[in-house]
């Protein structure tokens, strides 16, 4: 999976690419504790994640959690439809922020 | 029939992928239903690099099988004996802050696979996992 940062005043964007698996995980965990120091807003440009595991899941989970607990937000945008079934089937559809 | 035997190690995870995705394309399947088939792989060989050798390195055993209507992925183990099949699903009521992650993945491959079955036999661990791949 890549990541690719844009910061711009106080909206943080990544850009990821890729699969969002077990191992690629902690690379986007990672990357959304260093924006959350930086941006009130966070926002996940998801176009090019083709597939999402529960360790995904459980890495947006967090994010959303800790984004909430400090007044943020985070946002999900351009999911495709073969990852919203996997949002959809956990229940997670009513639990993240996606435009 | 095709089959791959490799270390369970999640340092292997991408060819396990590898190995499967080719099968997929092979066969012709969707995104969504490569997408349905990974997030089962990917649970299963986790589970099993995660949690069933604790003392020792052990390998694992994927097998396909590609018929005109059933994708089948069966992965055997010699590691310790363990039904994930028997653990409970996650509560889906919770809201965010209540929510656990934990038992998320195999509920997933329950609701993602059109059968899935768990056996003990001479030692090892079978689990297979079937996507039917002849309706639209």
């Amino acid at each position: 999976m890549e990541i690719k940062k844009t910061i711009t005043d106080y909206t943080g964007v990544l850009t990821l690419s890729g699969r969002l698996d077990t191992v690629t995980s902690p690379k986007l965990q990672e990357a959304l504790a260093e924006l959350m120091s930086s941006s009130d807003k966070i926002e996940l440009d998801f176009s090019e994640i083709g597939y999402v595991s529960s360790a995904g899941l459980r890495v947006l989970l967090l994010g959303h959690k800790n984004a909430s607990a400090s007044g943020k937000t985070m946002t999900l945008k351009n999911v495709l439809p073969e990852v919203m079934e996997v949002f959809e089937i956990t229940g997670f559809l009513d639990i993240l922020t996606i435009i | 029939m095709t089959q791959i035997t490799l270390p369970a190690r999640l340092d292997r995870l991408d060819d396990v992928f590898g190995f499967v995705g080719a099968a997929m394309q092979n066969a012709g399947l969707n995104a969504k239903r490569q997408n349905n088939i990974n997030v089962a792989v990917e649970e299963i060989f986790v589970n099993i690099a995660k949690y069933a050798y604790p003392e020792k390195e052990g390998g694992v055993t994927i097998r396909l099988s590609v018929g005109p209507s059933k994708f089948s992925v069966e992965f055997s183990d010699g590691g310790i004996p363990y039904n994930p099949l028997l653990k409970a699903d996650p509560d889906m009521s919770l809201s965010a802050d209540e929510r656990e992650i934990g038992g998320l993945g195999i509920f997933m491959t329950k609701k993602l696979m059109d059968h899935v079955e768990y056996r003990y036999e001479n030692n090892m661990n079978i689990l297979l996992v079937q996507k039917d791949i002849d309706t639209l």
